[in-house]
């Protein structure tokens, strides 16, 4: 394809079509509202689906519906909005059912600045649903990046049976950048295959790799999905021989294939006692803050983080071993550095936050690597 | 079985201890539940659900429907448990939302009969926005509403349904919100086939609601029942023999409702039973967007 400029909005929305996603369902917000009007306007070409429903709560549910009915499906929001999606984000894990929300993160709590840009979902997109519960959730830093991650989100609903959450940003989304969009055609994405006949088929069944194939409604399998606690035919049940297994599994599935969810970018330096960890729109400002310190000749590790949701222990402890210190840039009051502080101490950790709408800037990051 | 049970049935001791020993087999209507798991349903005894149960699948059954092509999708509440004991493509969701995760599965599936099942609370209440924009939109999907004036599976609070003056347990002295007319709001909203009746009139039931699924817009179903657990304790109506027995006296069909004068129309307090409403005028939602849209777009 030739080279385009384009928004990161548009790349989700075009990522999204390239994975196989047919049905969009969501509600007008800013900054998110790009990705909906861009999949109104080029589902209907690939024979998709769009509908505007009444309100978030509305979207998220009819995503589900749509994907239980055989169709991978995406919505997109921003912070009010993602917080009314919440109850269905956990019916979609509790449930298994793949699908990919985009949160296009602007300046909260509340209606706060809706076209300032934010980070402040880390912990909204982990815990914002009630109870324990797997999800993934990945940060693109650039436009392409966006595209690649969505492509990405899908995937791994199919894969792991499990709501994908785009953490993205109101930089991210609205920054134009030159992108070459790989051919569609190219595009891979995890196909369930299931070998039982449907007298023999159970939904939520334990297997080899904690993921039990799912089959849509209405193609002879017939069987029960509920929100509340489950056997393995999606029965509900009060018994704890058959909860435990079941809980056991869903909430270790992510866990058990936590190389492949982990996506980071490490850009090390030898000797470098210094390390700047940061993700999304942050990572811009941690990039050039870096490529500045080593044009004068400091030594500086770099961790971008794509995945943030599993958190990305393993590598982040082994940062934490090679250097002194850590500095995290990020647009909220210290969300992901909570996570950091978890794994390396908080001795090593320098927070670097800015929650006003204006981004991080190089010069706030540098100034916290002189002492 | 004690015997003014067996009077009140006109049984004999033998005929109510041995069933027929293909009891299960020769009622078409117990082929379409489960049998993989777990009776009796978490109702009490003497609800009205199962009359609405049996309604419901003896409607599909008349239509011929494959059960394969049939999906139920329910939300929160006694009413919304209906789909886990029959045997058909079960959805069971979160509260207020049958309609909003109905209408994602309707989309993706056109060719299947989606049937929501609620009740009062959970579709006007919680569920209020969704169903005032599927009755808009005109998808095709059946609403089953049970309305029983009540909270149930949370122990008795009012609802949009209850009625004024009726007591429960948040409306300790007496209810001061009038209540919603659920066939009237799906009409304004654009409902294409609204229809009521009661849980007493349970062959009714069976015709409205294998009108409404074959219906191809948005149809609503109102199968008035009543809680004698809790609305009926609260209120001193009696038994579940007595609300239903109530049910009986205090409804009216629709065809003798319209043969009153307005003012006796205007006095009336009884439950129309009937059609209210139907239109063949109006396209379906996934219908107008693949004639509208899809057809129209040039693919890629």
């Amino acid at each position: 394809m030739a080279i385009r400029l384009m928004q990161g909005n548009e790349a989700i929305a075009l990522g999204a079509i390239a994975a196989g996603c047919r049905f969009y369902a969501g509600y007008p917000i800013t900054p998110s509202t790009e990705v909906a009007e861009v999949m109104s306007r080029e589902l209907p070409k690939y024979g998709g689906k769009f509908i505007q429903m009444e309100d978030e709560i509305a979207s998220m549910a009819a995503i589900i519906g749509g994907r239980v009915g055989g169709l991978k499906s995406m919505t997109a929001t921003s912070g009010p909005g993602f917080s009314l999606m919440q109850e269905n984000i956990g019916y979609a894990a509790i449930t298994e059912i793949p699908c990919v929300v985009v949160d296009v993160q602007r300046l909260g709590p509340s209606t706060g600045q809706p076209t300032a840009a934010s980070q402040g979902d880390v912990m909204q997109a982990r815990w914002g649903t009630h109870g324990d519960h797997p999800i993934i959730a990945l940060a693109p830093i650039s436009v392409r990046q966006a595209f690649d991650l969505t492509v990405k989100a899908f995937d791994f609903s199919e894969r792991y049976r499990t709501p994908v959450i785009l953490l993205t940003d109101e930089i991210i989304g609205h920054m134009r950048e030159p992108v070459e969009l790989p051919d569609f055609s190219t595009i891979k994405i995890y196909e369930h295959e299931v070998k039982e006949p449907p007298e023999e088929y159970k939904a939520f069944r334990n297997t080899e790799d904690s993921v039990p194939p799912l089959v849509p409604f209405g193609k002879g399998y017939r069987y029960h999905i509920t929100g509340l606690l489950h056997d393995e035919i999606g029965f509900p049940t009060q018994r704890l021989d058959e909860i435990d297994p079941w809980l056991k599994r869903v909430n270790e599935k992510l866990e058990k294939h936590i190389d492949e969810i982990v996506l980071v970018e490490e850009d090390y330096q030898d000797g470098a006692r210094i390390a700047v960890l940061s993700y999304g729109c942050s990572a811009r400002t941690a990039r050039h803050a870096v490529k500045v310190a080593r044009s004068q000749g400091k030594k500086v590790n770099l961790l971008t983080l794509l995945t943030i949701w599993p958190f990305p222990e393993k590598q982040v402890e082994a940062l934490g071993e090679k250097v002194d210190r850590v500095i995290v840039p990020e647009m909220n009051l210290g969300q992901l550095a909570y996570e950091v502080e978890r794994v390396i101490g908080r001795k090593k950790v320098i927070r670097v936050t800015r929650a006003n709408g204006e981004m991080v800037t190089p010069q706030m990051v540098l100034e916290r690597m002189e002492g | 079985m004690t015997d003014h049970i067996l009077e009140a049935h006109t049984l004999e001791q033998d005929e109510a201890l041995i069933p027929p020993s293909n009891w299960f087999e020769r009622s078409e209507t117990l082929q379409k539940l489960r049998k993989n798991k777990k009776f009796p349903t978490i109702w009490c005894a003497g609800c009205g659900l199962g009359v609405v149960m049996g309604a419901l699948i003896r409607a599909i059954d008349h239509l011929g429907l494959k059960n394969d092509d049939v999906a139920l999708v329910a939300g929160i509440g006694c009413t919304a448990r209906m789909p886990v004991y029959m045997d058909f493509n079960t959805l069971h969701t979160t509260h207020g939302r049958a309609l909003a995760f109905a209408t994602g599965l309707k989309i993706a599936r056109p060719d299947m009969k989606v049937i929501a099942i609620m009740g009062d609370g959970d579709a006007l209440a919680i569920g209020g926005n969704h169903f005032i924009h599927a009755a808009r939109r005109n998808i095709g999907i059946t609403a089953l509403v049970v309305n029983n004036s009540i909270y149930g599976m949370t122990g008795g609070q009012y609802s949009p349904t209850t009625p004024v003056g009726k007591v429960a347990t948040t409306a300790p002295y007496g209810n001061v919100e009038p209540p919603f007319p659920i066939c009237e709001l799906a009409i304004a909203a654009g409902a294409t086939y609204v229809a009521r009746s009661t849980v007493y009139h349970a062959l009714e039931l069976d015709k409205f609601l294998a009108e409404a699924i074959a219906q191809e817009g948005f149809s609503v179903v109102e199968a008035v029942s009543y809680c004698h657990t809790t609305y009926g304790r609260l209120n001193r109506l009696g038994t579940a023999a007595d609300m239903m027995r109530a049910l009986k006296d205090n409804s009216i069909a629709k065809n003798a409702y319209d043969k009153l004068s307005p003012d006796e129309q205007k006095v009336n307090t009884k439950i129309v039973r009937g059609i209210l409403h139907q239109d063949h005028t109006r396209m379906e939602y996934t219908r107008m967007y693949e004639q509208q849209i899809l057809t129209r777009v040039q693919s890629v």
